[in-house]
């Protein structure tokens, strides 16, 4: 089934912070509305992602904290507690277990950071 | 269209789904497309009964399920649970449940798993007497248990140790009745039960042997069990694990054979008396016996479902070796073979050590050439190992106690080598019964080199995980039987060793994560090789780590320990454990004024916890200003100094251990290390520092010091190992330079000293011959070293206070102002917070 809000005609972009507000090769959080949401930027390849900020393992709003990494290319977030490791682009547990998060699309502009929900 | 029936929906039932799915899949489909339909009594859909224990330590109903209800469906499987089937109509071929759901099938699988046998004992029936199998068995005694305070279990077995697990888990004082004279008695002998006893007691379980329950006390709630001596005890909880029946009645009502004790009967390809009818798991009894495992379970699911699929003849069920290992509230039992020998004329080998309460036995024939069985209680390290020798009946060593004998410390080569010696058939993971053969072709032609891959491409490893150590032997075996160098490289990113990596960065003086990862690495690095290289690049320039904290593990980005709900606790450094009056005072305002639950630590220190990221730095810089600094908590770097209170006070003491232990704190304070750092000194042959514990410690005599090192507390307690005798305070410090040098340099990402040790080719003989001998002509260089980290220390903390674009680092949205408002605290009911529930 194909949920409506997920076509691109709906999808709402919403300004994050200017891209100064961001470590490089790193994470921060940002409020938008009342959601918690995870920003990375891979300085690396000039990438950046988003996803939930809450790990699913132990429902903490920790994953901006998290170490990032790719595995075999695939970009992805470590949580600071247990380590468990998703990928940032489809949100799925690359440990093995059945956890999975939300992925946001990130965009540029202008030295700002939008991203879309 | 074939519809195939399956009734029960327990481990051995999903299985049976799961290899009906995969062999199809596989491609065996000259047995048509079928359908499947499969009915579960149970709320919910088959979840891991073994591991049912991991409920109580928090592990939720979901995470122990096999597979979530939206698999079935995904697959096409039309899975009814709480539909228990009460009719099979043989000559209509058809079955009707208890809610009058009728279903027609071609061939009907009988998956109906056992019960807990409850002996029919005279008020059994009483409130507070619970059985143990399902997750709504559990809920029922987690709810019952909170009022109670004394469980007893009834049945010394492995199921009746897991139920005494889970009391204990519940903070019950725990007993465990068991009718026998031992316990486990059919798996371990007079001897194993008894060291597996004593193990259960030094837990703080009561153990009650030879005891036949008569009667439970109580008027409507249970108070007690009454045994046939006479004797009584008493109890507000009891928990039935007596064994087990199998789940019959359904068969027994439509007229399939069944034996005289209860089971279906099935033949070699388990059919029943019906031939389209078979039964699997717990519930067939098959040659006269019934399999209460899992594994022999799944071998029968598996008969099953290859049969339906092919129209020539399939494998068929020989009986199963009955063989298991498993961790007992953290003791490991074994028996495998024939563990008693009891018919077969045989030798016995015993190994037994009281005091570290291991118990081995080994059977062998008479000739001393083949194992016939055996039974390990508190080390089965070897398991894997003596059940494929046992197994494959391969000719033992002219030696074979020396299978039995602890592996000497630094000596791994000879247990890994001697799995490549298996014939390629023998089964490595019986719960998936995955043989050598696929591990070792999955390894060098499928490039599955890591456990990993391992388990996703040959499912070996994901049942009860106990074939992983062979697996990672393996692995390792192959590759170097491939002529493949085995290196301990960092990670993906990384094809070199810690070591090597700290070579290299300390020739070329790179500053940088990025640097270090452009010159020697590939990709974007990841969790393991970032923090791995920020502790090269700390030890080799000690620079600040808050400069780079995005290449910091979780604690050492924030300089602080994170702890459950997300907040963190403050540690400040109380060298020697030692604090005046006014200090303890400004302590105790900080913690006021931002409310931090307070916590005395193992290592004489006060540990201030459920500060706010953003409280951080201000915390900080009350206590910086107050004469505080950092207290390295969150670092894997030099921990504390403990010291007793020595010569000063003490009238035993014979050396000032407080002032050694203080100097010794600020010395090495700051040095980052590949782990944690723990000392002590103590003042006298008493020990009160516990300095042998540590991964440094000093002990003072008449004439000196004593220097011990590489010990450690934790998982695998070690005691540290005399490096020098007699020592006067300088030699001390220099010898404790270049150790600390040596295992800085040289040691594996999050490697304690003590495994360092038994790593380092030579032992404690080569260390002392380093160290105090100079054979490497390194400890100039080692004396350097330290002396530039010592003068290059730094507060991690002021440095933090005092930057202001470093301070902005510390709040929770980069966007606004708020802090994380999903925070929460709870009373602790003793005058303090905790965090509420995670």
């Amino acid at each position: 089934m194909v949920t409506e809000f997920e076509t691109p005609e709906t999808l709402s972009w919403h300004i994050a912070a200017p891209v100064s507000a961001f470590p490089a090769d790193g994470g921060a959080c940002v409020k938008i509305g009342e959601r918690q949401i995870a920003v990375f930027n891979f300085s690396h390849t000039n990438e950046w992602y988003a996803c939930q900020n809450m790990c699913p393992h132990k429902m903490q709003m920790i994953l901006s904290r998290g170490l990032t990494g790719d595995q075999n290319g695939e970009p992805k977030v470590a949580c600071p507690y247990h380590k468990k490791t998703f990928s940032l682009c489809t949100g799925e547990n690359l440990n093995g277990d059945d956890y999975r998060i939300e992925t946001y699309p990130v965009r540029v502009e202008a030295g700002m950071v939008y991203i879309g929900l | 269209m074939k519809n195939i029936v399956v009734a029960g929906n327990g481990m051995v039932g999903y299985k049976f789904c799961e290899k009906l799915l995969a062999r199809h899949n596989e491609g065996l489909t000259d047995g048509g497309q079928f359908s499947l339909t499969v009915f579960g009594e149970e709320p919910r859909p088959a979840y891991d009964r073994v591991h049912l224990s991991a409920y109580f330590s928090g592990t939720s109903a979901d995470a122990l399920a096999m597979a979530p209800a939206s698999w079935y469906a995904d697959n096409g499987i039309d899975l009814r649970t709480s539909q228990c089937i009460t009719h099979i109509d043989r000559e209509a071929k058809t079955v009707t449940t208890h809610t009058g759901q009728v279903v027609a099938y071609d061939t009907l699988v009988m998956a109906t798993g056992s019960a807990p046998f409850v002996p029919p004992v005279p008020g059994v029936q009483k409130d507070g007497i619970f059985v143990y199998r399902t997750i709504e068995d559990l809920e029922a005694m987690l709810a019952w248990g909170k009022r109670a305070t004394r469980a007893v279990v009834i049945g010394g077995g492995l199921l009746g140790l897991e139920a005494a697990k889970a009391a204990l888990d519940m903070g019950l004082e725990t007993h465990v009745v068991e009718f026998a004279p031992r316990l486990m008695p059919r798996q371990l002998d007079e001897a194993g039960g008894a060291m597996l006893r004593q193990k259960m007691e030094e837990l703080g379980i009561r153990i009650h042997l030879s005891k036949n329950t008569a009667e439970f006390e109580g008027y409507d709630r249970v108070t007690g069990l009454r045994f046939a001596d006479g004797s009584v005890l008493e109890a507000d909880m009891v928990v039935v694990s007596a064994g087990i029946k199998p789940r019959d009645e359904l068969a027994r009502q439509s007229g399939l054979a069944v034996g005289s004790r209860g089971g279906i009967l099935v033949n070699d390809l388990l059919q029943t008396s019906d031939p389209d009818i078979y039964a699997i798991g717990e519930c067939a009894l098959h040659n006269s016996m019934i399999y209460g495992l899992v594994a022999p379970g799944y071998d029968m699911a598996d008969i099953v479902a290859t049969q339906l699929l092919t129209s020539t003849s399939a494998k068929t069920f020989a009986g199963f070796d009955m063989s298991t290992k498993l961790k007992l509230i953290g003791v490991d039992v074994a028996s495998f073979g024939d563990p008693f020998c009891e018919q077969i004329p045989h030798r016995t080998i015993v190994w037994e050590d009281r005091l570290a309460g291991v118990y081995k036995r080994l059977n062998i024939t008479e000739d001393g050439k083949h194992l016939l069985g055996g039974i390990l209680v508190g080390d089965a390290e070897a398991y894997n190992m003596l059940l494929q020798t046992s197994k494959n009946r391969m000719v033992l060593p002219p030696t074979p106690e020396d299978m039995l004998l602890p592996t000497r410390k630094g000596d791994t080569s000879s247990a890994g080598a001697g799995v490549m010696a298996l014939p390629d058939d023998a089964t490595v993971c019986s719960c998936e019964a995955i043989t050598k053969g696929t591990i070792c072709t999955a390894v060098t032609e499928k490039d599955a080199t890591n456990i990993l891959a391992i388990k996703k491409c040959t499912k070996a490893g994901t049942g009860c995980g106990g074939c992983v150590p062979m697996l990672n032997d393996l692995i390792t075996e192959t590759l170097k039987a491939q002529g493949k160098i085995v290196r301990k490289v960092l990670c993906e990113h990384f094809d070199l060793t810690r070591q090597e990596l700290y070579d290299l960065v300390r020739i070329n003086g790179q500053k940088t994560y990025a640097e270090v990862l452009a010159q020697y690495g590939k990709g974007c690095g990841c969790e393991v090789c970032k923090p791995a290289v920020a502790s090269v690049l700390a030890s080799v320039h000690n620079q600040l780590v808050a400069r780079q904290a995005v290449i910091q593990d979780t604690n050492d980005k924030y300089l602080a320990n994170i702890q459950r709900g997300g907040t963190y606790s403050v540690m400040p450094r109380i060298a020697g454990g030692e604090i005046t009056a006014d200090k303890l005072i400004v302590l105790g305002e900080v913690a006021k004024k931002y409310d931090l639950y307070c916590k005395i630590t193992g290592g004489q220190r006060i540990d201030l916890f459920g500060a706010r990221v953003d409280q951080l730095p201000y915390i900080w810089e009350e206590l910086t200003d107050a004469g505080f600094e950092s207290g390295h908590a969150y670092g894997k770097s030099l921990r504390t100094v403990k010291s007793c209170v020595g010569s000063t006070w003490c009238r035993y003491g014979v050396q000032d251990s407080v002032a050694f232990a203080i100097e010794l704190e600020n010395r090495y304070k700051g040095l980052r290390s590949p782990h944690k750092l723990k000392s002590g000194v103590s003042g006298c042959a008493r020990e009160c520092a516990e300095a042998q514990s540590k991964d440094f410690g000093i002990i003072a005599t008449e004439k000196g010091w004593n220097l011990y090192v590489c010990g450690n507390g934790g998982v695998t307690p070690r005691h540290a190992q005399l490096l020098a005798t007699d020592i006067d305070r300088e030699t001390c410090i220099r010898y404790l330079d270049r150790f600390l040098m040596f295992y800085v340099k040289t040691a594996e990402p999050l490697q304690r000293t003590a495994p360092w040790l038994d790593k380092l080719e030579g032992g404690m003989a080569y260390l002392k011959s380093v160290v105090i001998d100079d054979v490497l002509g390194m400890n100039g260089q080692f004396e350097q070293e330290m002396q530039h980290v010592i003068d290059t220390y730094q507060c991690e903390w002021k440095s933090v206070v005092d930057d202001e674009e470093l301070r902005s680092q510390y709040r929770h949205f980069v966007n606004a102002g708020d802090t994380d408002e999903t925070l929460a605290f709870v009373s602790n009911g003793r005058g303090q917070k905790q965090p509420a529930q995670w």
